[in-house]
This record gives structure tokens, C-alpha cells and sequence, in this order.
């Protein structure tokens, strides 16, 4: 399974950005080997259609689950289309490591 | 010859000046005016008796055909507006996303995607006298291509003798449209600390595009310094001052237009036109 979580930086310590299209960095975290990879989002200063920009990025990273504190209709509908799972994950002030506890504690609500 | 009216702030009185500017040179010569505020057009308020012929305009937009689709993702990564995106078993469209570039077609390694029309808004054409046309387009809501929608109002408006173009406020993508291919422009302003601080932004505009334009203060109530300290430091001409007058506000707040109402003012007008003329003949 794998993970994905916006950010604000691409370390497991950097905090959480809560917005999806507009996060500067995706860390993915792959639950079977418990590493993690980081990527600049390509989409993160575009003018419009950021949401369905990174939401055909994770597509094409494999990611199976966004963690995410809120998400745009037109971004939900392509991740959605894509077999993604939305988990919602709102603590402001949390790195990704946090939410990648979250995760793993289960108990995320599905958007 | 072609005259787009601007100002940069709103409010100041293009669309006054532009339909009595078109009125009264209609009186001798045959006159196309565009009301280019797409998102907010309003002239033919002017004119309520007039017929209108409404024609869509439409854009061209992706139609991926499933069949041939691989769902590589070429089209979605080749977007750079997000309107695509290869999803596990289809493609989804964000219309509302498209800017109609059909570069999606082109990136299509198996010729998946075809082009079909949208309508984005309409051109609606009214005949108000035998020399006077006015073209109107209007914009969808909800959508945001304006440019499309005046490149279309215009392309309907051909070549009269006069075609004088309405912009809308600011100095953005809508205004820079309008403004490609107009011989001058007449910068509306107001004597206030807004008005001019707009009118230096639109004349930059102006300037920069190489299009001569000459400037009509109105509503002035006489304490005009400022406006023509800018205009005499940038070499532009005063081509009219309109007084701030009660008379003119009740004509103008009726409906009506105050050069079809009188005579003295459609001859300023005319006036007017002939200044913008060898504003145009001069440079």
C-alpha cells in the first residue's frame, strides 16, 4: 500500500500542508517496506486545474491512499475515479511523520 | 477606422461615451459598435427597441474516444490547465478547465481524441438604424474564456466606417484584446485620486501596445489638475471634458443617451470622433 501525504517539506519531519493541489511536496510512504520517497509537486504554482494536475501525479506515482486535511471537488472526483482512498486528516502543527502514525492507528475517516 | 473606449477604473463612463460616440457619428456614416464587457454587457440598454439575432460561440474541446484510449496519460501530463486526467478506467474532462489549445489531440500517441464543440457564451447582433449596428457579446457564467467570446464579438462586428469597441474595466487579458488592432484609444477617466491612479495603469497599457490614445474627463466638477497634469507630462490629448450635471445624470439614468437627446452634445461627440481621427491620421 502506498501512502501520500502533502507537505510543506520533503522530510518524514516536515510539517503537513493541509491544502492537496497546492502542497509543495508529496511524501509517499509504502506500508510494506516502510520507507519513504519524496516529490516537488509539478502542479503546486500553476495558474488553474492544480487539483486534477496532482491528483493525475499520484496517479501515475501508484499511490493507493491520500492522507489530506481537505481536498477540491474536481481533484476528489479524478482520485476517486482513479481508485484512490481520500482519508481526512486535519491536526494543524503535525509533520508527516504524525499522520503517517495516524494512518497506521486507523480510524481515519474516508471522505 | 477602429476605436476602443477603456479606463482602467470602472465605473467612469465608457459605455456612455462609446454609445453616444457611436450614435452620433451614425448620423453620416455607417458605425459597428462591440460592447467587448462580456462578462458584464450592457449597451443595449441603451437601444431596448432593437431585434436581437443571437449566434453561440462555441469552443473546440477534447472528446476521447474509450475504445482507442490506452489511458496512457500523455493528454492529462501534456495539459498544463489540469482539464484531463487518466483515471483507472477512463478519462475525466473538467470543461470548465480547457482553454481549447488542442494540444491533448496532438499528444495522443493513438489518435484517441477527437475535437467536439462547447458554447462558452454568444455574439447577439442588433440593427438599431440603417447605418448603426451593435454586436454584443456575453459570456457564460460559470466560464472564463472572455478572450474567445470578444475575438468572436469582433469578428462579427467586420469593417464599418467607424468601429468603436467598449472594453471592460482594468488592464487584463479581456482589456489587451479589445484594445489588438484598435487605431486609438479613448481613455474614460474621472478627476479623482482612482480615476487617475487607472488611468496611468490603462495608459501603460496603451502605450505599450503602440496604440495612440487621447483622454475624456467625466464628470468633472472643474477640479480637473491632476488629470491634465498627467495627460500634458504624457503627451496625451484632452479630447473632451463632460461636466458632473444633473441634466446629463437624468438623461444618462434614464436610459437614454444625451446626443440622442440633444443636438449640441451629439455635435460634441462627432467632435470627438474627429479628434480621435487625427489622433490616428498624426501618428
Amino acid at each position: 500500500m502506498r501512502i501520500c501525504i502533502p507537505s510543506k517539506g520533503p522530510e518524514p519531519g516536515d510539517l503537513v500542508d493541509e491544502r492537496f493541489g497546492r502542497a509543495p511536496y508529496y511524501v509517499i510512504f509504502d506500508a510494506e517496506s516502510g520507507t519513504t520517497e519524496s516529490y516537488k509537486n509539478p502542479a503546486a504554482e500553476g495558474m488553474g486545474g492544480v487539483g486534477p494536475r496532482a491528483a493525475q501525479f499520484l496517479l501515475d506515482k501508484n499511490v493507493q491512499v491520500l492522507v489530506t486535511a481537505r481536498i477540491g471537488g474536481n481533484a476528489l472526483g479524478a482520485l476517486k475515479a482513479g481508485g484512490i482512498t481520500i482519508l481526512l486528516y486535519d491536526q494543524a502543527g503535525s509533520t508527516v511523520r504524525d499522520a503517517i502514525a495516524a494512518y497506521k492507528s486507523g480510524g481515519l475517516k474516508e471522505q | 477606422m477602429i476605436i476602443t473606449v477603456a479606463s482602467g477604473k470602472g465605473g467612469t463612463g465608457k459605455s456612455m461615451v462609446a454609445a453616444n460616440l457611436a450614435w452620433s457619428l451614425a448620423a453620416s456614416d455607417p458605425v459597428t459598435l462591440v460592447d467587448c464587457d462580456v462578462e458584464e454587457p450592457n449597451l443595449h440598454l441603451f437601444f431596448p427597441e432593437a431585434r436581437a439575432v443571437v449566434t453561440p460561440v462555441t469552443i473546440m474541446v477534447p472528446d476521447v474516444d474509450p475504445d482507442r484510449c490506452t489511458l496512457c496519460g500523455d493528454c492529462a501530463r501534456f495539459c498544463a490547465f489540469g482539464a484531463l486526467v487518466a483515471a483507472k478506467d477512463r478519462v475525466l474532462f473538467f470543461p470548465e478547465h480547457c482553454h481549447s489549445c488542442g494540444g491533448c489531440t496532438i499528444a495522443c500517441p493513438v489518435g484517441a481524441i477527437a475535437e467536439i464543440p462547447r458554447p462558452i457564451g454568444t455574439v447577439t447582433e442588433r440593427a438599431i438604424t440603417t447605418s448603426f449596428r451593435l454586436v454584443t457579446g456575453t459570456l457564460n457564467e460559470g466560464e472564463v474564456l472572455a478572450v474567445k467570446v470578444i475575438q468572436k464579438a469582433k469578428d462579427a462586428a467586420g469593417s464599418a466606417a467607424w468601429v468603436i469597441l467598449d472594453a471592460s474595466p482594468g488592464t487584463s487579458c479581456p482589456v489587451v484584446e479589445t484594445l489588438q488592432g484598435s487605431d486609438v484609444c479613448i481613455l474614460v477617466t474621472e478627476s479623482t485620486p482612482f480615476g487617475l491612479h487607472d488611468l496611468a495603469l490603462a495608459y501603460d497599457v496603451t502605450s505599450q501596445m503602440g496604440i495612440p490614445s487621447g483622454v475624456v474627463i467625466n464628470r468633472s466638477d472643474g477640479k480637473d489638475e491632476a488629470a491634465l497634469r498627467f495627460c500634458k507630462e504624457k503627451k496625451i490629448p484632452v479630447l473632451a471634458v463632460i461636466p458632473f450635471e444633473r441634466k446629463i445624470a437624468e438623461i444618462q439614468g434614464s436610459g437614454d443617451l444625451i446626443s440622442r437627446r440633444d443636438p449640441v452634445w451629439k455635435e460634441r461627440f462627432r467632435a470627438i470622433g474627429g479628434a480621435c481621427r487625427a489622433l490616428w491620421e498624426g501618428a
